[in-house]
């Protein structure tokens, strides 16, 4: 223990911590709150009506839930968490598995996986829309210029396929939300391939060793050994994933622009995120709704995740 | 099942071009009778694990074969060859209970081979009375004590019911007293089972203690391969004379001359059978008689107390090792004051090896001048390249030469008594 009377300074080592986190932390979350609850709270320039003006409520999420704007928020986060969650899971498993079991080029390929890691998410959406794009403005027109140039609708007409219009105008919401579960699970690998990896190189090679005197078939040793051993890193790669997926926003103004949609059809592609962040920064800005969104992603970002502890406590082997 | 070792050899490829490959076991030749318990021991990286790697099918020989009875495994996979290994650290999987640890083999099994649940049920709890486990089925290895992880790694190799069981370093994890309890337990498990079994250790007590025979080894060459005992009363050469006993022994230099063996100043035998030439003499703790009148004459450092014996830590200019170390009978009073110790000794536990190529040279004792009768046997000289066919030669060998230095030393005993007498 230390002495009382020296504690001040212990106190004087951590403040810059504990000031950083009061100021960008704490009175954020408390500001949140208050913002949410405040009945009608607008903080715009000049017109700055206070906390609580109009009374303390719950009206801000009611509005929010009203809104259609925001349904279409959750809905396409929640699908696009869901789906690329797994699918990212996995196939980063299966490749984390693959490298471990090759010799020839492992530090090359790992460095290539781990690319889209390091590289800008809107640099990495602006390569994803060019591949995927169409050239031809004006398909709502009456005179619409079919022309394809992105590499993707070149590779599907080279086996004699339709070109589909994947993000221009006029696309449609499940094309755009294909190429952004591609897009988020392509950019989701890297991190995941790399922390099974890790997981995968300090399994004790004795366990597979003895699978195999013991005659074990390699699907089982995979099931039985392999995953079992990996599942405290799995449990980590499927929380992170589904954390982030909730919080899903840039990789679409990457491929979409801040419209978040294609052009003829602004915020098809609008996340939970995107709407929060619209409610701030638009003219007609609406900060209580913007902070009652808040609350609501962090509501369902907390139960998934207690959710998945839940079920790792039972499955995961530490 | 007996396992037979032909000319087994494993070359490891260096890393870099430049770099010399690496011979880990050199020719390998032997015969592993059916139902023994065989101990592989050396130093590390003697190359005794990747022996027993090969007779389990995780490694490949580079050279030579392995037949178990009459068929030749050397190309068979592990699964195929009805193995059991245990692994140095146990491999238990941490995620399975003991119960599923012990199953997981069993549930391997395809084709006409596969068990119901209840035939698997019925074999794992067999197997873990067998090693007394049965009452911690429901653990997780992770809740057991080494001793008890050991168990369980043993019986996960057993309920398959190998033809052969291999362990590797099994109790090297283990604490001392449990080491004690645990080699007793595997052999009375292999016993009790009749599995032909290899383990693999560097400790020579352990694998003298449970062994029916064991095989030294040495820079991936076999020393020899006999019953613990034979190979302790007579090595074949002064490495392997080093590497079996606690406390080691003392190894002097010394020479032959004119039929007299001596160390430093003292002739301390007369002995027949060896051309005057320098040698390493080696002699057991227990080779000593503490003998006011003995031939050979150290600096007495001090004693060492152990209740039913004492060890005599003493020094001599001759001697290899820094100390001698010389375990006699607690019953001697040993003058602590003097600054001397004289020993005489037992003839069949000094050993001659030559100083170039550390062999043994074989000698028969000239009994002492009181005595005129040769009280000596010839004794079989045993050439190194056929050290595992002459086994039962040189079994033979050391009977015969015991009985002679019992013979040998009988007048020495006596003259001691008169003299204490006196």
């Amino acid at each position: 223990m230390v002495d009382s009377k020296k504690q001040w300074k212990a106190w004087l080592y951590l403040s810059p911590v504990i000031i950083l986190t009061l100021v960008f932390t704490v009175y954020p979350i408390v500001n949140t709150l208050m913002m949410a609850f405040s009945n009608d709270y607008i903080l715009a320039i000049g017109s700055r009506q206070g906390l609580f003006y109009k009374g303390f409520g719950i009206d801000n999420f009611k509005m929010v839930l009203g809104y259609q704007g925001f349904m279409t928020g959750l809905k396409n986060t929640l699908l696009l968490t869901v789906i690329t969650v797994p699918i990212s899971t996995f196939l980063a498993l299966l490749i984390a598995v693959c490298l471990n079991s090759i010799k020839a080029f492992n530090r090359l390929l790992q460095t290539i996986y781990f690319l889209p890691y390091v590289t800008n998410t809107i640099a990495i959406g602006l390569v994803f829309s060019t591949m995927f794009s169409m050239v031809g403005v004006g398909l709502t027109t009456e005179n619409p210029i079919i022309t394809t140039s992105g590499i993707i609708n070149n590779v599907i007409e080279l086996f004699g396929g339709k070109a589909i219009n994947w993000v221009n105008e006029g696309s449609s919401w499940s094309a755009n939300m294909f190429v952004m579960v591609v897009y988020i699970v392509w950019n989701a690998l890297p991190f995941k391939i790399l922390i099974l990896l890790g997981g995968l190189q300090s399994v004790n090679k004795q366990y597979y060793d003895a699978a195999k005197v013991d005659g074990t078939s390699r699907t089982r040793t995979f099931f039985r050994i392999t995953v079992p051993m990996l599942s405290p890193m799995l449990a980590y790669v499927v929380i992170t994933g589904f954390i982030g997926g909730f919080k899903e926003y840039s990789s679409i103004v990457g491929v979409f622009g801040d419209k978040m949609g294609p052009a003829d059809n602004w915020y098809q592609m609008d996340t939970m995120v995107g709407f929060i962040n619209r409610n701030i920064m638009d003219s007609n800005a609406h900060e209580g709704k913007a902070s009652a969104a808040a609350l609501i992603l962090f509501a369902i970002i907390f139960a998934v995740t207690m959710l998945n502890m839940y079920v790792s406590k039972k499955k995961v082997h530490y | 099942m007996k396992v037979v070792l032909q000319e087994l050899t494993k070359i490891f490829p260096s890393r870099n071009k430049k770099g010399q490959e690496v011979v880990a076991v050199n020719k390998f030749d032997f015969e592993i009778p059916d139902g023994k318990l065989i101990g592989l021991l050396g130093p590390s990286g003697c190359g005794k694990s990747t022996t027993l790697y090969m007779i389990c099918g995780l490694q490949k020989p580079s050279s030579g074969k392995i037949f178990f009875g009459e068929d030749d495994v050397t190309e068979l996979s592990p699964e195929n060859r009805g193995v059991g290994l245990v692994f140095q650290n146990y491999a238990l999987y941490p995620h399975m209970t003991v119960k599923q640890n012990i199953l997981f083999p069993l549930q391997n099994f395809k084709g006409a081979d596969k068990l119901t649940k209840s035939e698997m049920l019925e074999r794992a709890y067999h197997v873990a009375k067998l090693v007394q486990i049965d009452e911690l089925m429901e653990r997780k290895p992770s809740e057991l004590s080494g001793g008890q992880q050991q168990r369980v790694a043993i019986a996960r190799a057993l309920v398959k019911m190998p033809r052969v069981l291999l362990l590797d370093e099994p109790l090297s994890n283990l604490d001392a007293r449990l080491r004690l309890q645990t080699r007793e337990e595997i052999k009375r498990i292999q016993r009790e089972t009749g599995i032909t079994t290899v383990f693999v250790t560097h400790d020579q007590e352990e694998a003298m203690s449970i062994s029916d025979m064991i095989v030294v080894m040495k820079l991936g060459i076999v020393q020899q391969i006999g019953k613990p005992q034979d190979v302790y009363d007579d090595p074949i050469n002064l490495f392997v004379a080093k590497f079996l006993g606690t406390p080691p022994i003392n190894v002097f230099e010394g020479k032959v001359k004119k039929g007299k063996l001596i160390i430093g100043k003292d002739t301390v035998l007369n002995i027949t059978g060896v051309e005057d030439q320098d040698v390493y003499i080696g002699i057991r703790p227990e080779g000593f008689i503490y003998d006011e009148e003995g031939p050979m004459h150290c600096a007495l450092r001090n004693l060492e107390v152990m209740g039913r014996d004492v060890s005599i830590v003493s020094t001599n200019e001759a001697s290899v090792n820094p100390i001698i170390r010389s375990i006699v009978d607690a019953d001697n009073k040993i003058n602590t004051a003097s600054e001397t110790v004289s020993f005489s000794l037992k003839p069949h536990k000094v050993f001659i090896f030559n100083k170039e190529t550390e062999e043994r040279l074989r000698f028969e004792v000239v009994a002492e001048e009181n005595s005129k009768a040769t009280k000596s046997t010839k004794a079989t000289p045993a050439k190194k390249s056929t050290a595992a066919k002459s086994t039962k030669k040189s079994t033979a060998a050391t009977t015969a030469k015991k009985s002679a230095s019992k013979t040998a030393a009988a007048p020495k005993k006596t003259t001691k008594k008169a003299t204490s007498k006196e």
